[in-house]
């Protein structure tokens, strides 16, 4: 497997584990000739789980491309706190047109680099969850649809933060939002609605899609390293709590990205041409209240009353992941590959 | 300037047509503008198309509201209301049909434009040629033969026309000019007989 | 090699020997045979480029970006409701700088839904920072499209080449189209202004706040002043090299001794010109003034044309295009060149005549009795040509009736179907 099996989990700087990993399976930020596509100086807030995960899947991706790679941005957070005018973090070369189409642009950079000879630069188009579920979801499906060499990175909070936390098509049930506020009978985002943006990826059959958070860094480097392994289109679903959004502290961004994985609310799992061919397992499931109390877009569930009856939905939600991604098996990829595309059956697991 | 109004029905080839003697009459040296009525293109809908020739380049772009040849490639059309309107005083009359123009409808009509009203059996010219009901090609070598004094465009013109836009189908070419020949041989027969018979009024 | 061929034809080889890079369309009536042109000459290897079927123009606009930003030549063809769609990317384009070309193959915007042609697709774009070339005849669409890939990679600013949906797309005609080499010399390789190079990393698309946008704006405004020039330099080049006038600002018929001339854009400039020599020969003194060049506007340049001695003269713009709540779309343009700068007929009279909409044919003889009245002075400051007022006055008697008249657009149809 490519990443460890055996996770240190610590506070503090990963120089301890660094120094307990063989030399491949080290972090790109404990090298020396490490990248630094979004360096420091940028905007983000204070705990900001996009900076985070953006920085580390553009440097995987820039020492996967020995420098040569190009970057097209959706309009959200990341591109408004990464070029505050005249300064920018970024440190490759960068191009941010529209909000809905970072995937058009991005197969249009390819399009012209395959046209120059220039098939050595490779393309990542990212956004946030609302450019990439939402509004760029027709150039997305267009840039999967024709496989265009682009490897897509989605960087999901979860709400459209930039413009004040609205809901998305991919703000989870029950949260608070602008738009889906904590109040009512059924208070927060509507159950039943929301698109798994890497499930409708997998739909398309491309090459490669993967989900991570910002909780376990050395396989969202894993992840970008991957895809970059592949030509065509590729998707990288990643996790990044929003401390602003998600009222949660600053300091437990990742925290909250770990419990989010270990609730079995995100599943962790890679896919090549529509077909499961891993997920990350959980140790040890934890309840999803141990992940929703530290949010206060979830407030609501706990305060004046405990909402039993929404926690409980959640929960289910939790669990029919643990059973359709095979989260708490016994490591064992086959059978839960298996069981994801459906071959075994439902008693099995 | 010679203006020709062709009907037909979407899928006859009628846009084809008026290509096509506009190709003729640029082979000759001479300016050329077809274009078809527009629309949703389906089949069976009644269409029509245009084409100007002249000897100095054609500005105007409205329709031709008064033709000086029509070639109705589809006798179901002479039910329609208007169809011969705007055609000049003299203008000729093409009508794709292997019956006499006093058996569809046009007697008087061909009473009063003697000579310059004729039916042509396209289709079955198409068909023995070229194996298609496509009556585009011999209805303009039916044009050709009918509007002779007029300056349309010559035979050889129209071959020429024919083999080119049909250059990389080499039965279909030569299907369509067996065709467009026959149907201009046919109606020279026509136009023949027709003086004999004034002659001997 | 002088050809008889179908405007889009004429057009989609033209646009080939351009050697555009990228290539990407979504399809729109009336471009598609543009596209399905330069689609099969990729596929036959005939054209190197990369053709890309985008899902919506939105993403056509989207990927001529990209293409545009990362140093290749992009082109991509529109009209009407796709031109609306990718709007936002029109403005896009422009403001970054990006030197794409497109076809606009104008066409009526609904509803109601018209697949025919009108000015009101690029018009709604006039403020978006393209500059807009509109073709008279297929000639000049063809010539215009090479004209437009020097004048947009000379300045740093797309260009979009409006040509008659269907009166010039599907019409067969004779063009001389040029050869490799001719265009070759003509057009340098694309030298960006800007790209994106890994080897010389840049940030492009920064947002820009209120300390610097004003500024950013001036430069686009001053790049559209310095446009008129080298749209210009680009007519008297091609001239010279290709033998034959296209492009340019403006052009005359007939003005030099007119008292009456009529303005307008497009392909019914070639029918306005049969009416002026129609009331030349009754005695009537008229002329036509083709704008060719409507933005940026050429202000200037349509004040010399139109000359400014006393004379009396009168003005009929001829508009493809209607601004409901205003009036005429050029003609407000006009105005204002004739009421500013230096020079040009200050007494002028101006008539607003809107014609053509949807595709309605606007016929000489039409023309020809439009004029004359405006000759006389008999002509109102504004009015649509060949109104159908009893097809009008029926509906507006219905809306009057009863309040749920139904929707109007269909009511018409079936007044008008009743009639035959």
């Amino acid at each position: 497997m490519p990443y460890q099996r055996i996770k240190f989990y610590q506070t503090g700087s990963f120089a301890a584990g660094n120094r307990l990993l063989p030399a491949d399976l080290r972090s790109v930020q404990s090298s020396a000739t490490r990248a630094n596509t979004l360096t420091c100086g940028h905007r983000a807030c204070q705990g900001c789980g996009e900076a985070l995960g953006a920085r580390y899947a553009l440097d995987a991706v820039m020492r996967a491309t020995k420098g040569k790679l190009i970057a097209v941005n959706a309009t959200g957070c990341l591109e408004v706190f990464s070029t505050p005018f005249p300064e920018t973090s970024w440190q490759i070369a960068w191009l941010h047109s529209l909000f809905g189409n970072a995937p058009a642009v991005a197969t249009g950079v390819a399009a012209a680099l395959k046209a120059m000879g220039r098939g050595d630069i490779r393309v990542v188009g990212q956004g946030g969850d609302g450019g990439t579920v939402d509004i760029g979801m027709a150039c997305l499906s267009g840039m999967f649809e024709r496989n265009d060499d682009v490897l897509y990175i989605c960087y999901d909070n979860q709400a459209y933060m930039n413009t004040g936390v609205q809901r998305s098509g991919a703000t989870p049930p029950a949260a608070r939002t602008a738009t889906t506020p904590a109040e009512g009978p059924e208070p927060g985002n509507t159950f039943g609605q929301g698109k798994n943006v890497p499930l409708i990826a997998m739909a398309h059959e491309i090459p490669y899609v993967a989900t991570a958070t910002v909780a376990d860094l050395r396989d969202l480097e894993y992840k970008a390293t991957r895809a970059m392994d592949f030509h065509g289109a590729r998707y990288l679903h990643i996790l990044v709590p929003c401390p602003l959004g998600w009222g949660s502290s600053p300091a437990d961004t990742i925290k909250v990205a770990r419990l989010a994985v270990e609730s079995a609310l995100f599943p962790v799992f890679e896919a090549e041409a529509g077909e499961v061919v891993s997920a990350t397992p959980i140790r040890r499931q934890m309840p999803v209240t141990d992940y929703l109390r530290l949010q206060a877009r979830y407030a609501h569930l706990f305060r004046p009353e405990e909402r039993t009856d929404v926690i409980a939905r959640i929960q289910a939600s939790a669990d029919r992941n643990v059973s359709r991604f095979g989260l708490l098996q016994d490591h064992h990829p086959e059978r839960t590959r298996l069981a994801l595309n459906g071959h075994l059956p439902a008693e099995g697991r | 300037m010679f203006q020709v109004r062709f009907h037909g029905r979407g899928g006859q080839g009628v846009v084809t047509a008026a290509e096509l003697l506009a190709s003729a009459a640029f082979r000759e040296d001479r300016y050329a503008q077809a274009f078809p009525s527009f629309g949703s293109e389906r089949m069976g809908a009644p269409v029509m198309s245009f084409c100007r020739i002249d000897d100095k380049p054609i500005r105007t772009r409205e329709p031709v509201t008064e033709p000086d040849a029509l070639l109705i490639q589809d006798p179901t059309l002479l039910h329609q209301a208007g169809l011969l309107h705007g055609l000049r005083p003299d203008g000729y009359v093409l009508v794709n049909s292997g019956r006499d123009v006093d058996d569809i409808g046009l007697a008087e009509f061909a009473a009063r434009h003697r000579g310059h009203l004729l039916t042509v059996p396209a289709t079955s010219l198409a068909l023995a040629n070229l194996g298609r009901p496509l009556p585009g090609a011999p209805m303009l070598g039916g044009l050709a033969a009918l509007t002779r004094g007029e300056q349309t465009v010559g035979l050889d013109a129209l071959l020429a026309a024919i083999t080119d836009r049909f250059g990389d189908r080499p039965r279909v070419a030569a299907g369509n000019s067996a065709a467009a020949r026959a149907a201009f041989d046919f109606v020279t027969g026509e136009l023949d007989e027709l003086k004999a018979v004034t002659h001997h009024a | 090699m002088l050809k008889q061929i179908e405007g889009s034809r004429a057009v989609a080889e033209t646009v080939a020997m351009c050697r555009p890079q990228v290539i990407c369309a979504y399809p729109i009536t009336p471009q598609t045979h543009i596209v399905e042109a330069l689609g099969a000459m990729v596929k036959r290897g005939e054209l190197n480029a990369e053709f890309l079927n985008v899902e919506s123009e939105f993403a056509a606009m989207s990927v001529a970006i990209g293409a545009s930003a990362a140093g290749a030549r992009a082109y991509t063809a529109t009209a009407s409701q796709g031109l609306l769609y990718m709007s936002e990317a029109v403005y896009n384009a422009a403001g970054l700088g990006l030197p794409v070309v497109m076809t606009v193959a104008n066409r009526a915007i609904g509803a109601p839904i018209n697949i025919w042609n009108d000015h009101s697709d690029a018009m709604s774009q006039r403020d978006a920072g393209w500059i807009q070339l509109y073709a008279e005849t297929n000639q000049e669409a063809a010539d215009l499209h090479i004209q437009a890939v020097r004048i947009a990679e000379e300045l740093s600013n797309p260009v979009m080449v409006c040509m008659d949906g269907f009166l010039l797309t599907h019409a067969s005609e004779r063009v001389d189209i040029p050869a490799q080499a001719q265009v070759d010399a003509f057009l340098p390789p694309y030298e960006p202004r800007q790209v994106l190079d890994p080897d010389d990393p840049v940030s492009i698309g920064a947002m820009v706040g209120p300390e610097a946008f004003t500024e950013v704006r001036y430069l686009a405004f001053e790049r559209m002043r310095r446009a008129l020039d080298v749209i210009s330099g680009a007519e008297a080049d091609f001239g010279a090299q290709f033998g034959r006038g296209s492009g340019g600002l403006v052009k005359l018929y007939r003005t030099d001794d007119a008292d009456l001339i009529v303005v307008a854009l497009g392909s019914v400039l070639g029918t306005v010109k049969d009416a002026i020599d129609e009331l030349r020969d009754d005695g009537v003194r008229a002329g036509a003034l083709g704008i060719t060049t409507f933005r940026p506007f050429p202000a200037q340049a349509v004040r010399d044309a139109l000359g400014d001695d006393d004379r009396l003269r009168r003005l009929v713009v001829l508009e493809r295009s209607l601004a409901p709540g205003a009036g005429g779309v050029v003609t407000a343009d006009l105005r204002t060149a004739l009421a500013t700068g230096d020079g040009g007929p200050r007494g002028a009279i101006i008539a607003t005549v809107i014609a053509g909409l949807g595709g309605r044919p606007v016929t000489r003889p039409s023309l020809t009795r439009m004029l004359t009245r405006a000759a006389r002075g008999e002509l109102p400051e504004f009015s649509f040509l060949d109104l159908d007022t009893h097809l009008v006055e029926g509906e507006l008697t219905r809306i009057r009736a009863a309040r749920r008249s139904g929707p109007t657009a269909e009511n018409i149809l079936r007044d008008l179907a009743g009639r035959s």
